[in-house]
């Protein structure tokens, strides 16, 4: 009897076995489980508790301060990564590639440094710190702080996600535009913008993710004043500290579901539009 | 492309807002990380470089720099070996659930760090689902330093997957199938050929991985109980020294973990340079 034809290429059933054992039990052991348990402790004493814990006066007010401060620091890093990948992507000049790595530096330092640095700038013994004091201007432990702290943590997404898409889009259309007498602002909104698009989306939710999740940063530069600076990340400690379990865990399920919309709506980008992203993030 | 070949000073411009849009670009980058992590290089010094040197090398302060690169030296490591695993399986092989699968690699990006944090604390506390089961054998995972590790390794997954999986789609399977034709069996095959073409990739993954792991502080602070000298990491220590007001230590930790930043950036774009030069 002929055997079986096996391709040569494919692994034996064994060794498919063996590695598709080893990943699903390390993502679900990793990855699974600490979601899991997020669920099941904010209804450890079920949904009542649970909801009666997120509308509690201090976690509804540091909803609003996170959705305040992302909707601030959202957006100017969004003008800023378009106006970045416009530069570095339609146009050439000397240091672009040291450019695009000082863009990226953001991502490579700790959040606690991040969040440090404007403590040395605006703090009470910092650069400005005495003339803030004289002025009576409040940057740290106050919104100002929270807003740039979250602005450096989520600074190169949309930067870093438009200038290889831009890049790889050359800039043939926008000269032909331009040559039949488009403006420049006529030439970004009707040849650039809908060639970006979706790439655009995939950054700002990203952007946006991080924005609204982001401890340490901010928790080096809000004060943690109760219902005043305090963020949902920053809420989520404190009450997990006063062995609130179930209030941390609540505020903390909200998170947990908002990263798994991300992670949706990220997925469900990659499939439809994979053409119009990143060559990066092509499935 | 007539302006091909012309000396970039010749060459017009056919787009407009270049001035307007890199002169923004420059800008904003200058005002809102340039000049404040220019504050932070500066601010060491006051005592001269033996001050700084005191402050780095003061008992805790080098515990605590030991703990955050050693630790996140070794989640790298884990998550190079199972991040090829898991991306292996992902481009080569087809299951159901496989999209799940691959969507839920992102996680730790998505999740934020104090979420993940009070999660694995209360997973690997001696009351949870693996630490109940770990402490029958005497290993305590939460309030020691393991607990570092295994928020370091949950939290920099996703750069050893997403760095290798492109690559190893990319890869095509002509080197494999030559290899095979010779006479290889397939792990000979799968060793000798297939993972040195990768390896770029892996090592570039895992540079990724160290760079977040050494600098994350909102996961592992849960669950690593914070004891000085054995379990407080370098962010950690930046934290309590700003709690003390004293600026020009925290400084200098800081200054010590963005030389780390800096070179693994230069490694990374020595790593890219190697990548190109291989293809």
């Amino acid at each position: 009897m002929a055997r079986k034809f096996r391709n040569p290429t494919d692994d034996p059933l064994a060794l498919k076995l063996l590695l598709g054992a080893i990943a699903i039990s390390f993502v679900g052991l990793f990855l699974v489980m600490p979601l899991a348990v997020v669920f099941k402790e904010a209804l450890a004493k079920g949904l009542g508790a649970a909801l009666t814990a997120i509308s509690d006066q201090d976690s509804l007010s540091s909803i609003r301060l996170s959705l305040i401060a992302a909707g601030i620091a959202v957006p100017l890093n969004t003008v800023f990564g378009i106006a970045a990948a416009w530069a570095i992507a339609k146009f050439d000049f000397p240091g672009k590639t040291f450019l695009v790595t000082l863009i990226d530096l953001p991502f490579s330092v700790s959040p606690v440094v991040a969040g440090l640095i404007y403590v040395l700038v605006f703090g009470a013994q910092g650069w400005f710190g005495p003339y803030l004091l004289d002025h009576d201007v409040h940057i740290l432990f106050a919104l100002p702080g929270i807003v740039l702290a979250t602005i450096f943590v989520t600074f190169p997404f949309v930067a870093r996600e438009l200038i290889p898409l831009m890049t790889d889009q050359g800039r043939d259309e926008e000269e032909a535009a331009a040559t039949l007498g488009a403006s420049g602002f006529q030439t970004f909104r009707r040849v650039t913008l809908p060639n970006i698009k979706w790439g655009l989306l995939y950054a700002v939710l990203l952007c946006n993710a991080r924005a609204l999740g982001e401890f340490g940063a901010v928790s080096v530069v809000s004060g943690k004043i109760r219902g005043e600076t305090v963020t949902m990340p920053l809420q989520v400690q404190l009450m997990y500290e006063n062995y609130d379990y179930v209030g941390a865990f609540s505020v903390a399920a909200i998170l947990a579901m908002l990263a798994l919309l991300t992670l949706a709506l990220k997925t469900l980008l990659e499939w439809r539009y994979a053409d119009e992203l990143a060559a990066s993030h092509r499935r | 492309m007539s302006a091909i070949g012309l000396p970039l000073a010749f060459r017009r411009r056919t787009l407009p807002g270049f001035s307007l849009s890199l002169g923004f670009t420059l800008f904003y980058l200058t005002s809102l990380v340039l000049v404040p992590l220019l504050a932070l290089l500066i601010r060491p010094w006051s005592l001269g470089f033996e001050g700084f040197w005191d402050a780095v090398t003061a008992p805790r302060v080098l515990a605590s720099l030991r703990l955050s690169f050693g630790s996140a030296i070794a989640a790298a490591a884990i998550d190079s070996v199972f991040g090829l695993i898991i991306a292996w399986v992902l481009v080569r092989y087809r299951f159901p659930g496989k999209g799940l699968l691959d969507a839920l690699i992102d996680l730790p990006f998505a999740l934020p760090t104090a979420v993940a944090g009070i999660a694995l604390s209360t997973l690997y506390a001696p009351s949870g689902w693996i630490g109940s089961i770990l402490a029958e054998y005497g290993i305590k995972i939460a309030y020691t330093p393991w607990g570092v590790l295994v928020a370091m390794t949950f939290i920099a997954l996703p750069f050893s997957v997403r760095t290798i999986q492109p690559v190893l789609a990319d890869m095509g399977k002509d080197a494999e199938e030559a290899a095979a034709t010779l006479g290889a069996t397939r792990l000979q095959t799968i060793f000798r050929v297939a993972l040195p073409m990768i390896l770029p990739a892996i090592l570039t993954g895992a540079a990724m991985a160290f760079a977040r792991a050494v600098g994350e502080y909102g996961s592992i602070i849960f669950i690593a109980g914070n004891m000085p000298g054995i379990s407080q990491i370098a962010p950690l220590m930046i934290v309590i020294k700003l709690e003390q007001y004293d600026y020009r230590g925290a400084a200098a930790i800081g200054v010590v973990m963005l030389a780390a930043s800096f070179i693994m950036l230069l490694a990374l774009n020595g790593l890219q340079a190697w990548a190109a030069k291989r293809r």
